[in-house]
């Protein structure tokens, strides 16, 4: 049940964020929006478990990407941003959950909603469509604190020249970059009604982040006119650490 | 209960805890709140994971649907509080898990 993974390679993707490639010889496969649970043991025995969402598309090389942002207070995501090295071992249960997932056969219009970290398995979305050459139109709207918080920037940045469209766009909760066209502050209905597939148009909307965030940003959505049974949320917990 | 709105998780971040313990992915089911009679998928259930177990409770009436605790290496598992789950098996299997 649990896997033993390898850690072949790191790279920082932010300050605090980091981005562990991990690979795994019996890995399954996945589907993009999974999570895996980490399952790391101290010499006493003592074991701490927490869910990371997986970044990386699903891939033929039993790889996994796990983004890991460090949470101040905790156990695992200290060691996994800070001290974990290449070829280390650590164990992993997964892939999990079959709810909050996108396939590339799904032909609808996707919305993606992330909040910070939330960010994570909506990626490994993106990236899916990409490998699977899917030309499904995506809107991605990312709430991220600043602009050195934003994970996978210059991956995104490429997305809309690609000639299959993925739209971006940044809402900079704390601050934004000069020129910004909007100033600072959260997710808000103008912005839901401007940035976001009209609801008629029935999109299927996922949204990821922080639980206060996914509560307003989903009330938005229903708000502005989708259905809630159209809305796929992932809740992080106030710690970051847990899915 | 709005107190308890920061704290709560989805549904979904149960799914690892009991795939130790069901063949499928329960947290796709659908299932009914005994107390409420509310019919929701287990994914909108609100998903307290801080205490010593797992505590999954209705997302309109907030009663307990499930609880899940581990002690040593012994599970313990309680569902009073949903009248029924009820899979679609071909739905289930894609999940691929």
């Amino acid at each position: 049940m649990w896997h033993v993974a390898t850690v072949v390679a790191l790279h920082d993707e932010t300050a605090t964020a980091r981005t562990i490639t991990l690979e795994v010889p019996d890995w399954p496969g996945h589907a993009a929006g999974q999570h895996v649970d980490v399952r790391l043991t101290a010499p006493d025995g003592y074991s701490a478990v927490r869910s990371y969402s997986i970044a990386s598309a699903p891939n033929a090389e039993r790889r996994v990407e796990l983004t890991v942002e460090r949470s101040p207070n905790g156990e695992v995501s200290p060691y996994l941003t800070q001290e974990v090295a290449v070829s280390d071992r650590i164990e992993l249960r997964g892939p999990i959950g079959g709810w909050f997932v996108w396939r590339p056969r799904q032909t609808e219009l996707i919305q993606l909603i992330a909040g910070g970290a939330g960010i994570v398995p909506l990626m490994a979305m993106i990236r899916s469509r990409d490998s699977a050459g899917s030309t499904t139109p995506f809107r991605l709207l990312y709430s991220v604190r600043d602009p050195g918080a934003t994970l996978y920037r210059d991956e995104l940045q490429a997305l809309p020249h690609q000639e299959c469209f993925v739209a971006v766009t940044y809402a900079y909760t704390r601050a934004a970059p000069k020129d910004w066209s909007r100033a600072p502050g959260r997710i808000d209905a103008p912005l839901i009604a401007d940035k976001t597939w009209p609801s008629d148009l029935t999109p299927t909307c996922y949204v990821c982040g922080p639980t206060s965030f996914v509560e307003s940003a989903s009330n938005l959505l229903t708000a502005a006119g989708n259905d809630p049974n159209r809305i796929r949320t992932e809740r992080f917990g106030p710690t970051g650490e847990y899915k | 209960m709005n107190s308890l709105i920061d704290d709560y998780l989805d549904g979904n971040a149960a799914a690892g805890e009991l795939s130790r313990i069901f063949a499928m992915d329960v947290t796709v089911a659908e299932g009914q709140c005994a107390h409420c009679g509310a019919i929701k998928r287990f994914v909108d259930a609100h998903l307290y994971m801080p205490g010593p177990g797992m505590v999954a409770r209705c997302s309109v009436c907030e009663h307990v649907l499930l609880r899940l605790v581990n002690i040593r290496q012994r599970v313990f598992i309680d569902v009073r509080g949903l009248t029924y789950l009820s899979l679609d098996t071909a739905k289930v299997q894609e999940s691929g898990r």
